[in-house]
């Protein structure tokens, strides 16, 4: 089990520093810099700044004090947000962003067990047909358009009562969290539906449920203890990816519904070429995904021994 | 029953049901969220598009730092209601051909209570000029003797020009006649400093709150970064009885201006403003609709780098006989407010002080030539270039955008008009923000769609803009011509010979065509009806709410 556990941290270390470099040399290649300003710079002020943020010096020596530094644990200090560490932006707002993804993935995981499990029981009659038309719709309609449309019906649902229900944007209690992750989380649940679906149709065609009926299990307890639980298998394995994309990918969610997350800064500093903070969000959200996966395969291998015998000799 | 359930509820049932009662307790617990507007606490609420990038005001430079400071800061003197010069920290003051003295009040106060103290002025400059700052605006303080050379680090910053006379007299010397230089001391690069603050936190310098100090109508009483920024009256502000909105509350930090409306309608902010897919929502809902014009001037810059086709004057002149800037207007753009431009000069530039003392536009006293559109003259035109530049059929332009649907629609709105009227091939290049200023500035396009906004309230700032010695000049238009009139105004301070200096360029511009204006940009946005007062306006910050003031609801009176 250790050395199984050991491999896969190993593996995770050289795909982290891995997604470093490249995110570092495609960066660099990209045209223009983070001091390309709309207005000119004077090249005195311009030389000012190369020399305060090390870019005047060679590239491999960049990569390599960025490397160093990075070993450190420290991302130096953001262009854009020209008096803050990028070590300050991550710790501040990922709890944000990692908030409103594991509510998503709650979400997501209950609203997918629930329609899986019922779509299967009443396979192709009415309520199957439904959820699964609901299904494609969430998978693909963007998230910025339901983002949109959600923000629109709370405004309505407001004007309507006369008094504010729902919060329409910001940031404080529970009360702002609910919708965005709810929108956040529809593309996993819709994902994750059809998974527990098509899980369940196999567990429900499989011997063991059929001699669990003859011993005369039925209804809630044939449910519960036979096959939601062998069910369930697949959709665990992909909550680890769900959780890193969810807490990783709500820059959408996060700009429409004013909301101090991680993921604004993710995206704005690709747009802004802020190096310091792409590669300080690039690398973090690298080792939370690697870690995650590591995570659910390690948790796997306790939940299945199988898995933990084939793969740990 | 009970064997349908088994012997012991299952845990996931638990937990499923746990989650589910959690959820609906909270998402139903009540919230305490601000109203837009609070006539019995005075307070208002607003949305930021983004964090500003710094609060130093020596090194910021964009419109969201310049909204915060000209309410945190005062410089020497402000733009006042109806867009006046007024007294600030100064509270006297005096213009001459070679330099100014200021009177400060003794009552301004920074918010820790010490005064505001001429010393305050002379280190900001200093430290704003001072190579190692790295000051993006330092050009903006070159009016001041030595200034240039001291930002190039030729000379210490002891040479600038300008020193304190005691504690409460300031004076100037300019290295050229600068007759704007009243309209610069509110520009957030001329606000104070103090020094003992600078030197304390260095480069963490108004990183948080409590890392500077304010001595304007407003302190910052809170700064959740990324999250909310929370604005209090200034006690120690001298004018704090001008000022009738005790707290503005900014927790709302997002550039989606779908979401800022949607606020607005929930009645969350006070203030929205509109792009052209909120517009036809906010005039169905019966809102009124406010504008004004941000001073902003849009055109088409060539490029004139060697074996450019661009560089050539006929064929220039032929896209301008066949351009109607109105047409793009009204057809394309469909923004009420914006106008088409004909000049480089938007007619908001400010000309020639009247003898009553009042400022007047620039454009009314020299109107521009109009070139009407023409086909047949477009096509004369092409012709002369294609013997001129020996060729028998031109190679497709590279016109560079940036990267916003409108600046797509226009772009295809060119591609289509001189495909149709010329039979010219445009390729679209659509690049990102960062992309596209790289592009510009190592000259890789053949014509790009660009703007400018005013730095400071002269027209100076747009006439510089295409000499040859100008770092923004992207298109290396370099015409000694245009130089020498630009030198010619910027050397004199006889208002007569500066602007007519000024409406020869103009002239020029239109004559040999190194831009084509295409339209003035205007802003569109939702008020809160109970708001009253607000400044909007090119300079000083944008919006100012300093002598804003909440009015009763109507029907409550």
């Amino acid at each position: 089990m250790w050395t199984f556990a050991f491999k896969r941290l190993l593996s995770g270390a050289v795909t982290i520093w891995f997604i470093a470099t490249a995110t570092f040399f495609a960066m660099h290649a990209v045209p223009g810099d983070p001091l390309t300003r709309d207005k000119a710079m004077s090249p005195a002020v311009r030389a000012q700044l190369e020399q305060r943020y090390g870019l005047d010096k060679p590239l491999v020596t960049q990569y390599r004090l960025f490397l160093g530094n990075m070993l450190k644990g420290d991302f130096g200090i953001s262009f854009t947000q020209e008096n803050r560490r990028v070590n300050d932006i991550i710790r501040e707002h990922f709890p944000v962003s990692a908030m409103l993804g594991i509510t998503a993935l709650l979400i997501a995981f209950i609203g997918a067990v629930a329609a899986g499990s019922i779509a299967a029981q009443f396979r192709g009659q009415w309520p199957d047909r439904l959820l699964m038309m609901a299904v494609v719709a969430a998978i693909s309609v963007p998230g910025f358009v339901i983002a949109a449309v959600a923000q629109l019906l709370i405004v309505q649902l407001n004007n309507r009562l006369g008094q504010p229900l729902i919060p329409v944007a910001g940031w404080g209690g529970f009360s702002h969290l609910w919708v965005p992750a709810l929108v956040l989380g529809l593309g996993t649940m819709a994902y994750l539906s059809r998974l527990m679906r098509a899980s369940m149709l196999e567990v429900t065609n499989s011997e063991y449920i059929l001699a669990a009926r003859a011993k005369g299990a039925y209804g809630w307890r044939l449910f519960w203890s036979h096959q939601l639980r062998n069910a369930l298998l697949p959709v665990v394995t992909e909550l680890g990816p769900a959780i890193a994309a969810l807490t990783t990918g709500g820059f959408v969610v996060e700009l429409i519904f004013a909301i101090p997350g991680l993921g604004r800064y993710f995206v704005q500093a690709v747009q802004q070429l802020d190096y310091t903070v792409i590669m300080g969000t690039t690398v973090f959200y690298g080792a939370f995904l690697v870690i995650m996966v590591v995570a659910v395969d390690i948790a796997y291998g306790l939940i299945d021994p199988r898995i933990r015998y084939s793969r740990g000799r | 029953m009970k064997s349908h359930w088994g012997q012991r509820p299952s845990p996931f049932l638990i937990f499923f049901v746990a989650i589910f009662c959690g959820a609906l307790f909270f998402a139903h617990s009540p919230y305490a969220q601000a109203q837009a507007v609070d006539a019995q606490t005075s307070r208002i609420t607003l949305s930021l598009a983004t964090e500003p990038p710094t609060l130093n005001s020596a090194q910021a430079t964009d419109t969201i730092a310049n909204f915060l400071l000209s309410h945190l800061m005062e410089g020497l003197l402000r733009y006042g209601q109806d867009g006046s010069l007024q007294g600030g920290v100064a509270e006297r003051w005096e213009l001459t051909e070679t330099g100014a003295r200021f009177w400060l009040r003794k009552n301004a106060r920074w918010s820790d209570g010490k005064p505001v103290t001429a010393d305050d002025f002379v280190f900001a400059w200093r430290y704003a000029l001072k190579p190692e700052t790295a000051s993006q605006y330092a050009f903006i303080l070159y009016p001041l003797r030595n200034a240039e050379a001291i930002n190039r680090g030729e000379l210490p910053v002891e040479n600038l020009g300008v020193r304190a006379v005691g504690a409460h007299e300031l004076r100037v010397e300019f290295e050229k006649p600068c007759p704007y230089f009243l309209g610069l001391t509110a520009f957030m690069s001329y606000m104070p400093l103090r020094e003992d603050m600078v030197q304390r936190w260095q480069r963490a310098y108004a990183a948080d709150a409590d890392k500077l100090l304010y001595n304007g109508p407003y302190i910052m009483s809170e700064w959740i970064h990324g999250a909310s920024i929370r604005l209090r009256r200034n006690p120690n502000y001298w004018g704090r009885n001008e000022v009738a909105i005790a707290e503005i509350d900014l927790p709302y930090f997002t550039a989606d201006t779908s979401a800022q409306f949607n606020l607005f309608r929930d009645k969350r902010i006070a203030l929205a403003s509109l792009d052209s897919g909120q517009l036809d929502k906010a005039v169905e809902q019966g809102f009124d609709i406010h504008q004004f014009q941000t001073g902003a001037l849009f055109f088409l810059e060539f490029n004139f780098r060697k074996g450019r086709i661009t560089a050539n004057k006929s064929f220039r002149k032929a896209l301008q006989a066949l351009l109607d800037p109105s047409i793009l207007v009204n057809k394309i753009l469909g923004m009420p407010g914006v106008l088409p431009a004909y000049s480089l000069f938007p007619t908001t530039v400010t000309g020639p002080i009247r003898s009553t003392g009042e400022a007047s536009y620039f454009r009314d006293q020299f109107p521009v030539r109009r070139v009407t559109a023409n086909l047949d003259q477009a096509r004369d035109y092409l012709e002369r270039a294609k013997k001129e530049l020996g060729i028998t059929a031109f190679p497709p332009l590279h016109l560079l955008v940036g990267d916003s649907p409108r600046a797509l629609q226009e772009a295809e709105y060119y591609q289509y008009v001189l495909k149709r009227g010329l039979g010219l091939e445009l390729r679209i290049d659509q690049q990102i923000f960062k992309q596209r200023l790289e592009k510009m500035r190592r000259g890789d396009f053949d014509i790009v769609a660009a703007a400018w906004g005013p730095d400071y309230d002269d027209i100076m700032t747009f006439a510089d803009l295409f000499s040859s010695w100008n770092d923004n000049n992207r298109g290396r238009y370099n015409s000694p011509h245009y130089d020498a009139l630009v030198s010619q105004a910027a050397n004199t301070a006889d208002p007569k010979l500066r602007f007519q200096a000024m409406a020869e360029l103009q002239e020029l511009v239109v004559e040999d065509v190194p831009i084509l204006p295409t339209y003035e940009s205007a802003s569109l946005y939702v008020q809160h009806p109970q708001l009253r007062g607000v400044r909007r306006s090119i300079f000083g910050g944008d919006p100012n709410f300093r002598d804003a003031w909440i009015a009763l609801p109507e029907g409550k009176r």
